[in-house]
């Protein structure tokens, strides 16, 4: 993916929280590695999906490309401008541009709010005052994420948990933003309704243009949702490629684990290959050394320990595709119809 | 045991539990059977809300007396349980039949180390002494892979990680060879990794004892790994029950074919929308009259007379297989064909 001109363009993010000691001194003595070292982008209207497992960092990643946290290092270039540590006033127009959905709708929305002053609040900090007025536009936004413009009135504990998310949604749009940031949209609603969800954000993600930066764990979701996706472990990303590519020939032996470890609704008459982990995801505080997934990998030797893997285009990868791994699995042989989209193109 | 395989080890017959609150009567349960024989795992899929919990609960006893009213019956290995005793059901408990929880780490006590929390159930139902307990529960930790199980026996809940104290809680429950255990979401806080090892614990487990086990679940991915036979409830009512590959491979109620619908998968076509339910689970205080899914069915209109509606469809079981729907069987056949070209290629 040769960007000339990312939307979003991250290099080095590191974010480390300080551990502070005890009475009376209060010392750094240590720090939480959340996010060590992250470089990828996003380009308009493209979806980049973050996966990994509770602890890898996903969300410190959200929230800090929305600058709701300071980086500890490392630059994130939003188109071109370095936000990396702009302050308020700086801030003040980009904010409109990167919005975000949270994963609880339960917590993220104002019990004593109406879903009109919920909605319109983005507006209202911005000084924004659309055409006919803003309670038109939340009406149209209502209209847009499939709740009724009627219920401009009403509080948010009478709504479901998916209608609830839908009006998450509707204040994310209520700006116009580029880039909205989801961290685990539809993992707190029930399976009949994550379908629901999951439509309308890409009918969204369509239909106005809007770039994604999709944190789940859910690895069938991710794959469903974003055309890019990104396997990060402890902080670090172990591999990141076109959605076909990774999940149809995982080079890193992580990215293969997990893929493997996804209980899938049928019955097959041959059990499939698993890869079982043994332990697991070490403490943040005392990451390996080396690659930091060697603890648990079954491929790990003394290199390891000692160098950590470059996330680059290893070989037989196709370009796009890096990975983070000394010992890349062998690429896989793939089963031509997964990935011949348009047989043209595949010629 | 041959001739005990056939006497199912835990019969529920008709079980009704609702709640009186003071927005009126919930229907948490509403007149729900099945069987479950020994060294057998039963899968019940289910939303939040339909019952699947409560049900779970009730077996065990652990409802409130005091505003549930429970009509039914509950037989564990030829016991009635909705009639026993409190002592009865404290003898019952943690010793024939117990029970893993999805949050271990509030399910677990923060005050007594991992160790004593495990030799206490198992000194309450044999009555030995505290080293022998000890050494009992140290066996138990090493049985479900607790690296180093006589140093971890004297750690508390918090210096274990997530899956440790699931692990944890599955020695707890297991310490005194239980007959029945009732697994409720364990699996779902965890990492999926994480997942398939405890998911794979419980089948090695369930292989050398030969437990029945009731997985309850929302995950059908899950219940594809674990289970023998499923039971998908809705509204507090069964509404398909099958073996698994009955259930996952030739669905036969609107539900559980919605369910299978909705759900992304690993291999399947990308860039086309999912296929999601429309509308959300009922609420039990006033659940919808006849068939509890009929406002979300896509097929209610196909049955003549309006019947989804006013009528409750029957759950008829032959041979461990059967719905709870108007629909007949050829009209499934013709409806449900989609599904079954999309699925299995």
């Amino acid at each position: 993916m040769s960007n000339t001109n990312p939307l979003l363009d991250v290099s080095g993010l590191t974010k480390h929280f300080p551990i502070k000691g005890g009475f009376p001194i209060r010392r750094t003595v240590g720090a939480v590695q959340a996010v060590d070292g992250l470089d990828f982008q996003v380009s308009a209207g493209e979806s980049l999906g973050l996966v990994g497992e509770s602890g890898c960092g996903k969300s410190t990643t959200g929230r800090l490309i929305t600058r709701l946290m300071e980086p500890t290092a490392g630059t994130i270039k939003y188109q071109g401008q370095d936000i990396t540590h702009a302050g308020r006033k700086q801030l003040a127009p980009i904010r409109s541009e990167i919005q975000m959905i949270f994963q609880d709708p339960y917590a993220s929305l104002n019990p004593r709010q109406t879903v009109g002053s919920i909605i319109s609040g983005p507006m209202e900090i911005n000084g924004i005052d659309p055409q006919g007025g803003r309670e038109k536009r939340v009406r149209e936004l209502l209209e847009i994420v499939g709740l009724n413009p009627e219920h401009y009135n009403r509080f948010p504990h009478e709504f479901s948990g998916g209608q609830r998310q839908r009006i998450g949604v509707a204040r994310a749009l209520a700006l116009e933003p580029k880039l909205i940031v989801a961290d685990e949209p539809v993992s707190a609603l029930d399976v009949s309704i994550q379908a629901q969800v999951v439509n309308l954000l890409q009918k969204v993600q369509r239909e106005l243009g809007i770039a994604f930066v999709f944190i789940a764990h859910d690895l069938a979701i991710v794959r469903h949702f974003s055309q890019r996706v990104a396997v990060m472990y402890l902080g670090k990303i172990m591999e990141i490629a076109d959605r076909e590519d990774l999940y149809d020939n995982p080079r890193h032996p992580y990215t293969r684990a997990l893929l493997s470890a996804v209980p899938e609704a049928t019955v097959d008459e041959e059990p499939r290959e698993r890869i079982r982990l043994v332990g697991d995801v070490p403490s943040p505080i005392n990451p390996p050394s080396g690659c930091r997934f060697r603890t648990r990998c079954w491929k790990a030797t003394e290199k390891c320990a000692t160098d950590a893997p470059p996330l680059v285009q290893v070989e037989g990868n196709k370009p796009g595709h890096l990975t983070a791994c000394h010992y890349p699995e062998a690429p896989e042989t793939i089963p031509a119809p997964r990935l011949a989209k348009d047989p043209e193109a595949a010629a | 045991m041959t001739s005990t395989d056939q006497q199912p080890f835990l019969s529920i017959k008709d079980l009704k539990v609702h709640f009186s609150t003071e927005d009126g009567v919930v229907k948490a349960v509403d007149g729900l059977s099945f069987d479950l024989i020994k060294g057998q795992t039963l899968g019940i899929v289910g939303e939040s809300g339909s019952g699947k919990s409560v049900t779970n609960l009730t077996i065990l006893g652990l409802h409130d007396p005091a505003r549930t009213s429970i009509e039914g019956e509950i037989l564990l290995d030829g016991q009635e349980l909705l009639t026993a005793t409190e002592r009865e059901m404290e003898r019952l408990r943690g010793n024939k039949m117990s029970m893993i929880f999805q949050d271990a780490l509030a399910s677990l006590s923060p005050y007594h180390t991992v160790g004593i929390q495990i030799a206490e159930t198992y000194r309450k139902h044999t009555g030995c002494g505290k080293a022998e307990a000890r050494k009992r529960a140290i066996e138990m930790l090493r049985r479900v892979g607790i690296p180093q199980p006589d140093m971890r026996v004297d750690d508390y809940p918090h210096q274990f990680s997530g899956g440790m104290r699931q692990r944890a809680m599955i020695a707890m429950a297991l310490v005194c060879d239980p007959e029945l255990l009732i697994a409720d979401e364990p699996t779902t806080a965890l990492d999926v990794t994480v997942q398939a090892q405890i998911m794979d614990l419980l089948k090695d487990l369930q292989q050398e004892f030969g437990t029945a086990i009731i997985f309850i679940t929302h995950d059908l991915g899950v219940i594809a790994d674990i289970a023998d036979d499923v039971l998908v409830m809705y509204g507090g009512r069964c509404v398909e029950r099958g073996t698994k590959k009955e259930v996952l491979r030739d669905p036969q109620h609107p539900y559980t074919l919605g369910l299978l619908n909705s759900m992304p998968s690993l291999t399947g076509p990308v860039d086309v929308p999912l296929t999601p339910i429309p509308g959300a689970p009922p609420s039990l205080l006033n659940p919808p009259s006849g068939c509890r899914f009929h406002p979300r069915c896509a097929f209610a209109e196909k049955v003549s007379g309006g019947k989804c509606s006013s009528e409750r469809p029957l759950l008829e079981i032959v041979d461990g297989r059967g719905s709870a729907c108007h629909l007949t069987t050829e009209q499934k056949q013709e409806l449900f064909a989609d599904f079954a070209a999309t699925r299995h290629n």
